[in-house]
């Protein structure tokens, strides 16, 4: 495994030509940041990320956090702790959050480029800081000025990490079948009790607190996601002065012995074994499913984002490797001599495809986060609607896209690694396994799929979609304008489009009339449209390149133009998956699928 | 107590080099970053300031272009203000012209008692220039420290050597040079970052220096480049059986190189 190399450069590429970075710094809300300041900020915590995050990956993976069931308590592996304890006295986690609540009030898009690069260097410890992000989200939007007060700014120092509690034995996607109680007590607060699984960083050893933001139902909601309410539940009550007070009843009875992300603990969470755990309703009773689903689109382009992370840092490793191995002789090459592998030309297709799809994949999640901040942030609210909308419609394309990209890019760092990319020694196999979560949690893959057309195709009945595809046709003319070097993608990029949304036209016609049609067809639909807006972007990478030109302009060019021309097409021969509809799935009973 | 630190600001060593064939120098034409060597020292000053309960930490460096992405690093650690001498004149000065520069510079810093150097920078490896500062601004030099300390008035430092350390005292002011390693530079938080940007940074010219322009840049020199030559390739190492003398074998050749 290569020393992760944080990749500056191709990241300035995408906030300078693909996002309008002076733009967003110029609203209102990022007073006194600029465009140099914000890439002059990356620089020192990419070079912080690197040094210390990074070499403790390895040893995470190996020791992976440790359980001790005689005092439900969690040992990080060596090193963890004292990462942490930098990462906070250094601030990062606070970048993209509120000054009024010691934050640093930079863009979304500037904590989206940070989260990048921890999670290259090292994904299980990027859990602990994401879930803490993810819970601050919720209760700056729906907590209580108490709430905040109390609680709000050690979360963003990082002091305090945060958890969520959603998911029960019963209740995995259907978060509805969430049983765990609330009882409302005297003095306002609730008593939870119930069990919670699959709860990242529930319990550890980096930080005095942890503040679990647990899903649960009062004794009179009514049943299913109608009925469901968000609690504070903190480990140790927090006194009036802020010091920390009793423990509370909510432990850590056991940790789950996964495939990857082994250093993240993964924690059984038991409310109320001794009477209740003590916990804070945000907002109002059930409405815990309405709060979750306004932080859903962050947490699910940082899922997406960590299928570009664990890419880009397999890339680095598989690049390493092409240019220190030699095997065989390639083509043309003096005989007796052995051949670095990076001169054969298959071993370069695997190269070029890792390659373009890790650009392909950060165009998409920082033009998405992009979008983020402008649906927030932006003084017209017309602008606004339309980037809410714009995200609504990319989210899924993040999430999903990426993650699947992302374990096929970590899968073709083992490949180009042969033998040796099978030893667990040469490190490589570790991103594959990471990644391997990236496609289920946060809503897995195929609920992405059912989420663009069950709920996103619909949007302002069938327009906002079509008008994307007006938008990403809308290319073609600038294209053209640009010289015969971008036909071939102008060309590709035409045909995919169309292909493209013929299939979303006719699932968005025959879902109507069965919706199982539409949802046998979904996954592969969301993977033509995810083709074609990577496709897009690419084309508008390949336009900035142009324009930028030297080594840098020509290397954007070259992988531009390997996607459009050679992994776009992939389009064509997935439209009739799509409009197969859900008969050919259906025809055989559960019985006659059974092995036999 | 006020203590300056010269900061060398140099191409990132992890982006391939290159050297300018006409003038036979290294290019320096892109980004420059603080150098690492450099870091030993703003650190080692950041922490006698705080030891002495006071007193500020500035940057001096000579750099072309106005470039202060390396001095902006530095003001992120803590130090609290920088000064830059650049000028197009100041191109192709040797270590001497450098030194007299870089003492022009200190001599401006108010109140500065204790100079701060590397031991010698990472990219151009004279290692001449602290010696050179301290005679020139008429100061004692004590070389490769591994550790400061300041009471009263007087400087005490460990002074590393091959065999182990001496304990030097010396009055200040005076000029000591850093030896790399021997102290953990802080990273710069993210509100050192933000706080840096507004930090004094002043930029001089040659003529603000005082220095006799006859005495800095390609003419002004002492010394020449005659010639640049690439490293030669590294050779094939020397491969024996075990025929049980192995370890022999290899301890003779670490007495060879003198490391046993």
């Amino acid at each position: 495994m290569a020393d992760y190399r944080p990749p500056l450069r191709d990241v300035a590429f995408v906030l300078e030509h693909l996002v309008d970075l002076d733009a967003l710094c110029a609203l209102d809300e990022f007073d006194g940041i600029d465009a140099d300041t914000l890439l002059g900020a990356l620089e020192e915590n990419a070079r912080f990320t690197a040094e210390v995050i990074a070499p403790i990956n390895r040893v995470g993976d190996i020791q992976g956090s440790v359980h001790d069931p005689a005092t439900n308590t969690v040992r990080t592996p060596d090193g963890f702790a004292d990462a942490y304890a930098q990462y906070v006295a250094a601030g990062w986690g606070g970048v993209p959050f509120p000054p009024a609540y010691d934050g640093g009030g930079f863009p979304w898009l500037a904590g989206i480029a940070l989260q990048e690069f921890i999670s290259s260097a090292n994904m299980a410890f990027s859990m602990a800081p994401l879930l803490t992000q993810g819970a601050i989200d919720l209760l700056l939007e729906h907590g209580s000025e108490e709430l905040k007060e109390r609680y709000l700014r050690r979360m963003v120092t990082g002091e305090w990490t945060g958890t969520m509690n959603l998911t029960e034995p019963q209740a995995g996607s259907d978060v509805g079948a969430v049983r765990t109680r609330a009882v409302p007590q005297s003095d306002g607060s609730y008593l939870i009790s119930g069990t919670k699984i699959y709860i990242t960083f529930g319990e550890h050893d980096m930080a005095d607190n942890i503040v679990h933001l647990v899903l649960a139902r009062t004794p009179d909601a009514p049943p299913g996601t109608k009925g469901i309410s968000c609690f504070v539940v903190p480990k140790f009550l927090v006194n009036d002065d802020g010091t920390l007070g009793e423990r509370n009843d909510a432990v850590c009875v056991s940790i789950e012995h996964k495939m990857g992300i082994k250093a993240s603990p993964t924690c059984v969470m038991s409310y109320g074994e001794n009477g209740g755990a003590v916990g804070y309703l945000i907002g109002e009773e059930n409405q815990g499913m309405r709060y979750m689903f306004t932080m859903m689109n962050n947490a699910r382009l940082s899922v997406g984002l960590e299928g570009l992370s664990l890419a880009e840092r397999a890339y680095q490793d598989a690049y390493t490797y092409a240019i220190e191995r030699h095997q065989g002789r390639a083509p043309g090459a003096p005989a007796g001599e052995q051949s670095l592998i990076i001169e054969h030309p298959d071993v370069r297709r695997m190269l070029l495809t890792m390659r373009s799809l890790v650009e392909a994949m950060r165009n998409i999640v920082y033009v998405t986060a992009e979008g983020i901040d402008l649906s927030r942030h932006h003084p017209d609210a017309e602008v606004r609607a339309a980037k809410a909308e714009f995200v609504d419609l990319l989210i899924p394309v993040a999430k999903a896209w990426c993650t699947d990209m992302g374990v096929e890019v970590t899968s073709l760092a083992i490949q180009i690694w042969g033998g040796m990319g099978f030893i667990e020694e040469s490190g490589v196999p570790q991103h594959y396994r990471d990644a391997r979560i990236t496609t289920i949690y946060e809503g897995t893959n195929g609920i992405q799929a059912m989420d663009l057309v069950g709920r996103k195709l619909g949007l302002r009945g069938g327009t906002a979609v079509l008008e994307l595809f007006d938008t990403m046709a809308g290319i073609d003319a600038e294209l053209a304008a640009a010289g015969p070097a971008l036909d071939g993608i102008r060309v590709a990029l035409a045909d995919a489009l169309a292909s493209v949304r013929s299939s979303v036209e006719w699932t968005m016609t025959n879902g109507l009339a069965d919706p199982r049609d539409a949802l046998a067809g979904a996954t592969p639909l969301l993977r033509m449209f995810s083709l074609a807006v990577a496709g897009w972007l690419m084309a508008r990478q390949a336009l900035a390149a142009v324009a930028v030109g030297g080594d840098e302009g020509e290397a954007k060019l070259s992988t531009a133009s390997f996607f459009c021309t050679q992994w776009l097409p992939q389009v064509h021969g997935l439209g009739a998956q799509v409009s197969a509809g859900a008969g050919s799935l259906m025809e055989l009973s559960a019985e006659q699928l059974a092995s036999r | 107590m006020n203590i300056v630190v010269c900061a060398k600001q140099i191409p990132d060593p992890a982006e391939p080099g290159a050297l300018d064939p006409q003038t036979k120098t290294l290019k320096r034409d892109g980004k420059l970053i603080l150098d690492e060597s450099d870091m030993y020292g703003v650190e080692m000053a950041l922490q006698l300031a705080e030891a002495a309960g006071g007193g500020e930490v500035t940057l001096v460096s000579m750099a072309p272009d106005n470039k202060v992405d390396g001095l902006r690093s530095g003001l992120a650690m803590g130090a609290a203000k920088a000064v830059l001498v650049s000028d197009p004149a100041l191109a192709g000065t040797d270590a001497l012209g450098t030194a007299k520069v870089l003492a022009a510079a200190i001599g401006k810093v108010d109140g500065a008692q204790l100079v701060l150097t590397a031991t010698e920078s990472s990219d151009g490896y004279t290692g001449t220039v602290p010696e050179q500062i301290a005679a020139i601004l008429g100061m004692p030099s004590i070389t490769f420290a591994k550790s400061i300390e300041v009471r009263d008035g007087t400087v005490y430092v460990k002074r590393q050597t091959d065999a182990g350390y001496d304990e030097v005292e010396c009055p200040l002011p005076c000029v000591v040079s850093v030896t790399a390693g021997v102290v953990e530079p802080r990273y710069p938080s993210f509100k050192g970052i933000m706080a840096a940007k507004s930090k004094p940074l002043d930029q001089l010219t040659l003529a603000d220096t005082g220095v006799d322009a006859g005495s800095v840049g390609w003419g002004g020199g002492g010394q020449e480049i005659v010639g640049i030559e690439d490293a030669p390739a590294r050779e094939a190492g020397e491969i024996f059986e075990d025929d049980g003398s192995g370890v022999d074998k290899i301890v003779a050749y670490l007495e060879n190189l003198k490391i046993v």
